[in-house]
């Protein structure tokens, strides 16, 4: 029992240090990914690539003046950014990263908790987030404010629907509500993913769950709720210093765990493309050597002075890692790990590459699309799977 | 020794007891409808005590999650102000307390005589809750409530819309 809770601490630690790094640079990540489509080298000054960036934001986001206007709801005003980043970073409490592993003679989840109602708690989580924002366009009593709480709480609510419709699409091919099950269930290689397994490949459900993800995130091309040219910032107008930087990172937050989310869902979760047997455990391996070795011929010939010293470097880490990789002890959770974050960060980059490429929908395209499109299609697929479920089973 | 499972009912019953209060008593209408809020999370808690996780999640989802801010939704809208208190007339100030407390009783004795207590109830005793369980009942055992319930509703958005319609010509 003592060991319980001293493993959950360590585990809930971890998980949240892991968190808080990423939410910091997946912001860098965004503006280089976003510079690069756009042709121009992106934050260059703090760091060696801007990579200490993260850090400059951080210290200038605690020392801006925290601005309190005198027209506001006080109470509902102070507990709208509060409300928004506990429940986004609460989903991130059952979403399971890899196996149960054994760790100095303790068996272990790769998760904070496995609920056997793990799905429902996220959506739970996410349709409380929406009162964050919701209240928070409201208690600043400022009319873009105002505009952008109801934009996003209308588009928040109409897009739950066709996104709930999709989760449960592969939620009757796997027949379990536990986010590690329904991964235990796609094991095997990736023909038993939920994307492609079973009487009915759940392609069309997964693109319905992506389109959903953006619209709940408030994210390019349905980014209506802070719509810059209309609404200023939309429903955080009002907001400074750490109070801004909550709602930033609750948007954050609320990426990666749809990013989980659709990975757990449709991707298999931490299962590798095609069974260790025929070698898919040596790609990580693989890949990190290959960089490591091009780290090292590109250092060899230099174009310029400096890359000579660091080029090396980097290469020699790059196999370093590799080598991690092949260590038998190590291998049974960096793996599954490994492919986990790789599937996640993909879904990530594709959000930062939809932002980065298309225009933003106007209002009324983006209600007309959800309820006259995305809802019947979704309630379509829901409905073909179900009869195949049952007509196979 | 009390168990934690007693601390966290008294707690969250409280916790609802008293946002269902201030429910009524809070004049601005974003204030009472996030009372409500505070009202359904703390039934979904206590569902969660007796075991029943699924309808707990289900009360997050619909009540706290959907419904009520679909609530807030509206009153954001509608922009609507703080309501002004009327005084209250002679014969509230002379029966209310009176009938409210008659009230309370009677629908006590009733529960009383119809559900006598044959057993008290045990936290975590309850099995019967997980999505599998529920499903099954609503399928079989309830399968006409349930389906009747949903004609129910259609009926009640059709006649939304209706209504709806009406105004807009």
């Amino acid at each position: 029992m003592d060991s319980f809770i001293v493993i959950t601490l360590i585990k809930a630690f971890v998980v949240f240090a892991v968190l808080m790094t990423t939410l910091a640079y997946l912001q860098w990540v965004e503006r280089k990914v976003i510079a690069h489509i756009q042709v121009r080298p992106g934050p260059y000054r703090v760091g060696p690539h801007g990579l200490l960036q993260p850090l400059a934001d951080v210290i200038k986001l605690l020392t801006k003046e925290d601005l309190l206007p005198s027209y506001v709801n006080k109470p509902l005003y102070l507990a709208a950014p509060f409300l928004a980043i506990t429940m986004a970073l609460l989903s991130i409490s059952v979403i399971p990263f890899g196996p149960v592993i054994q760790v100095f003679g303790y068996q272990t989840m790769m998760q904070l908790t496995d609920l056997n109602i793990g799905v429902l708690f996220i959506l739970a989580a996410s349709s409380m987030g929406v009162y964050g924002i919701a209240l928070a366009g409201w208690s600043s009593n400022n009319k873009y404010a105002l505009l952008g709480g109801l934009r996003s709480s209308a588009q928040m609510i109409s897009y739950e629907l066709p996104m709930s419709l999709a989760i449960a699409a592969p939620l009757l091919i796997s027949n379990t509500l536990s986010l590690r099950k329904l991964v235990e269930s796609q094991s095997g290689s990736i023909l038993s993913w939920n994307i492609l397994h079973g009487p009915f490949p759940q392609i069309v459900s997964f693109l319905i769950f992506i389109i959903a993800a953006f619209a709940e995130t408030n994210r390019v091309p349905f980014d209506l709720p802070e719509a810059e040219n209309e609404l200023v910032a939309g429903f955080h107008t009002e907001y400074s210093s750490m109070k801004f930087a909550s709602f930033f990172m609750a948007e954050y937050a609320n990426m990666i765990t749809v990013s989980c989310m659709a990975v757990l869902l449709f991707l298999g979760g931490w299962v590798a493309p095609w069974p260790a047997a025929y070698g898919s455990s040596y790609v990580p391996a693989v890949i990190f050597a290959a960089a490591g070795l091009v780290a090292l011929y590109h250092g060899a010939n230099a174009a310029r002075q400096r890359d000579k010293h660091t080029l090396p470097v980097f290469g020699v880490i790059f196999l370093m890692i590799a080598g991690v990789f092949l260590l038998p002890i190590v291998q049974l959770w960096l793996i599954p790990l490994f492919w986990f974050c790789a599937k996640t960060g993909f879904i990530l980059f594709a959000f930062m590459w939809v932002r980065g490429t298309l225009p933003r929908f106007r209002y009324d395209q983006l209600m007309g699309f959800t309820w006259k499109f995305l809802f019947p299609a979704a309630m379509l697929n829901l409905l073909v799977t179900g009869f195949l479920v049952a007509w196979f089973s | 020794m009390i168990s934690p499972d007693v601390i966290l009912f008294v707690a969250f019953a409280l916790i609802a007891v008293v946002s269902a209060i201030n429910v009524v008593v809070q004049t601005h209408p974003i204030s009472s409808a996030l009372s409500l809020v505070g009202v359904m999370g703390s039934l979904a808690i206590l569902y969660l005590l007796l075991g029943a996780e699924f309808i707990a999640a289900a009360q997050v989802i619909v009540y706290a999650g959907a419904v009520m801010v679909l609530f807030v939704f509206v009153i954001m809208l509608l922009n609507a102000g703080t309501e002004v208190r009327t005084g209250r007339s002679f014969m509230v100030q002379l029966l209310g307390v009176p009938l409210l407390v008659a009230l309370l009783g009677l629908v006590a004795y009733f529960v009383q005589r119809i559900y006598s207590p044959r057993e008290t109830v045990h936290f975590g005793g309850f099995t019967g809750g997980s999505a599998q369980d529920i499903g099954h009942a609503l399928f079989t055992t309830y399968l006409l409530p349930f389906e009747v319930t949903s004609v129910l509703i259609l009926i009640a958005i059709l006649g939304a819309v209706v209504l709806a319609r009406k105004e807009m010509d």
